[in-house]
């Protein structure tokens, strides 16, 4: 008889690594987070393990001397900012993408892998080193400045750089190869008969587009969207180099309270908000579609 | 031209497609221009040189930093493709294996988190038990992200290898190990070298996670070009950028071409 190629025991030992790595430098770290966010801020930064929801009203509130709360919504808005730059990014990426994924698709097999190698190439290419290109483009003195001075266009301008603006090129300039590739995956699963079909029914290529390939598309572009949405809620480069000190995001946001204002516990209070939404879409979406959609991409 | 015939094509598309690409790559070309430029002040062009190159290459700073970041990502690189490599293993070639749905989510877990949650959180892991090594919390914190980055490679790999092969390896008596080390192994290396160049960028080039846990003697690369970020645009800031480009276009090429490999 022919043994198995695995037995439970080689099962196990090969999950294990992995499932150990995961539950000692994931699990238990989120769960501790959990309890900072509901912990009291040490004297001299850090905290100390005494319950309090104080974090989570500090998000809402400004905590006057007598104790009494009074709404303040900074925080408030650098969540809103970080949402409404999300789903710009997500859209912007969305309407650039359709046309190029499509066009792409309808190249010859040898060049549609030149292409698609071109598009994913960027996003291996120092994530850092990508968003500083947009200072020296926006920035003072900066590339687009020159060049319109140069065609006449302006005498002076204001800077584009540090702002919402610079903070939405910078991310859709960051994660339109994730929109592109699950776009490009659905349009060359459809079949070219219904193409074909619909103009033979005196269907225009607009309403072709409108009413066949739009819609088909779709489990792509939502995956596209997913792809976006979620690591553009995290982002912390882009809102630090090109959103300037005053446009924060919540990834920066984050980092500030564990780096200069030395306040853990609003920090990891931030932080189970962020994970929180990320996790609402996630689970909205599907894990199970989502892990498929990542799998695809790396391939 | 006869494309216009052609009704799944649509007029507009291929320029629209032409000015996307450009856009995609006018950035860093412009990053790649400056840094041959002689003057000082980046956007002012003082004719071509190459001082920039020679001043970053003598940087001490910049070659500790990279010192580092070889460093974590070496280690981290090859523990995480080993772990990857078990998992994948088990998840796509064992039987009866157990929650092998929960199994793929564990491992794609780095995946599904904000990295800045999870790195802020290692951090206070590592305050609380008092880890202060700063190059073994960068390789700790690196490994674990690492990991699904280095399985997805794998995993396709081993999906498209015929089973058969295995079984008859064993069929002739080879032991468990001798049918991985002379069949399994061979066939899927070109996975498990792409996973490990993947997880080997991924480390390279990763800065939320290295930017919170650095301490002192732990700055890696994209730290320290964030440093210099900071104190604002330089042409030498340009020449190591232009550096760190062409050695991850170099890896990231070698790691598409032995996907693409059947």
């Amino acid at each position: 008889m022919t043994r198995h190629i695995k037995s439970p025991g080689w099962n196990v030992l090969g999950l294990l690594p992995t499932h150990l790595i995961m539950f000692l430098t994931l699990i238990i770290p989120v769960g501790i987070i959990v309890l900072v966010s509901f912990s009291t801020r040490g004297p001299y930064g850090g905290f100390e393990y005494v319950f309090t929801t104080a974090p989570y009203k500090q998000i809402l509130f400004n905590e006057g001397w007598a104790g009494e709360l009074e709404f303040n919504p900074q925080y408030l808005i650098v969540v809103a900012r970080t949402l409404l730059l999300s789903a710009g990014t997500t859209l912007i990426c969305l309407v650039l993408s359709f046309p190029v994924a499509h066009f792409i698709s309808l190249q010859k097999p040898s060049l549609k892998v030149a292409l698609i190698y071109l598009v994913t190439l960027p996003f291996w290419v120092s994530m850092i080193v990508r968003v500083y290109s947009w200072i020296i483009i926006l920035g003072n003195e900066g590339v687009i400045e020159k060049t319109l001075r140069a065609l006449g266009l302006i005498d002076d301008m204001d800077s584009l750089l540090f702002g919402d603006t610079a903070m939405l090129i910078g991310l859709v300039y960051s994660y339109i190869p994730l929109m592109i590739l699950p776009i490009f995956a659905s349009i060359e699963k459809l079949d070219p008969a219904l193409i074909e079909a619909s103009h033979d029914l005196y269907g225009s290529r607009l309403i072709t587009l409108h009413r066949v390939i739009l819609p088909l598309c779709q489990p792509g572009m939502l995956a596209g969207a997913i792809l976006v949405f979620v690591p553009c809620l995290g982002a912390v480069l882009e809102p630090t180099l090109l959103g300037g000190g005053k446009s924060m995001m919540m990834g920066n946001l984050i980092q500030l309270q564990f780096g200069a204002a030395r306040n853990w516990p609003l920090g990891a209070a931030i932080s189970i908000v962020l994970m929180t939404a990320v996790l609402i879409f996630l689970v909205a979406r599907g894990l199970r579609a989502v892990r498929r959609e990542t799998t695809e991409l790396a391939l | 031209m006869t494309n216009g015939s052609d009704v799944r094509r649509y007029p507009g598309f291929g320029l629209f497609s032409l000015l996307f690409f450009v856009y995609l790559y006018l950035p860093i070309s412009v990053v790649v221009f400056y840094s041959f430029n002689a003057n000082r002040i980046v956007s002012n062009w003082g004719g071509f040189s190459l001082h920039w190159y020679t001043a970053a290459l003598s940087n001490s700073a910049l070659v500790s930093a990279v010192k580092v970041s070889l460093i974590v990502a070496v280690i981290a690189t090859t523990i995480s493709t080993i772990v990857a490599l078990m998992a994948a293993l088990v998840i796509v070639r064992g039987r009866d294996v157990r929650f092998r749905g929960l199994s793929e989510t564990v491992v794609n877990l780095p995946l599904l988190l904000p990295e800045i949650v999870v790195a802020v959180a290692t951090l206070i892991l590592f305050s609380q038990i008092g880890l202060a090594n700063g190059i073994v919390k960068l390789i700790i914190a690196h490994t674990t992200f690492c990991i699904p980055f280095a399985f997805l490679p794998i995993r396709a790999r081993l999906q498209g290898m015929d089973a058969d092969l295995e079984e008859a390896a064993r069929d002739l008596y080879a032991s468990a190990w001798i049918a991985f080390r002379r069949v399994t192994l061979p066939l899927i290396l070109p996975g498990v070298l792409s996973g490990a160049m993947l997880a080997f960028v991924i480390s390279m080039d990763d800065f939320i996670t290295s930017n919170l846990l650095n301490s002192g003697g732990a700055t890696t690369l994209p730290v320290y070009v964030f440093s210099l970020i900071k104190q604002g645009v330089s042409p030498q800031l340009n020449a190591i950028s232009t550096l760190i480009m062409l050695a991850s276009i170099a890896l990231a090429t070698v790691a598409f071409l032995l996907q693409r490999q059947r």
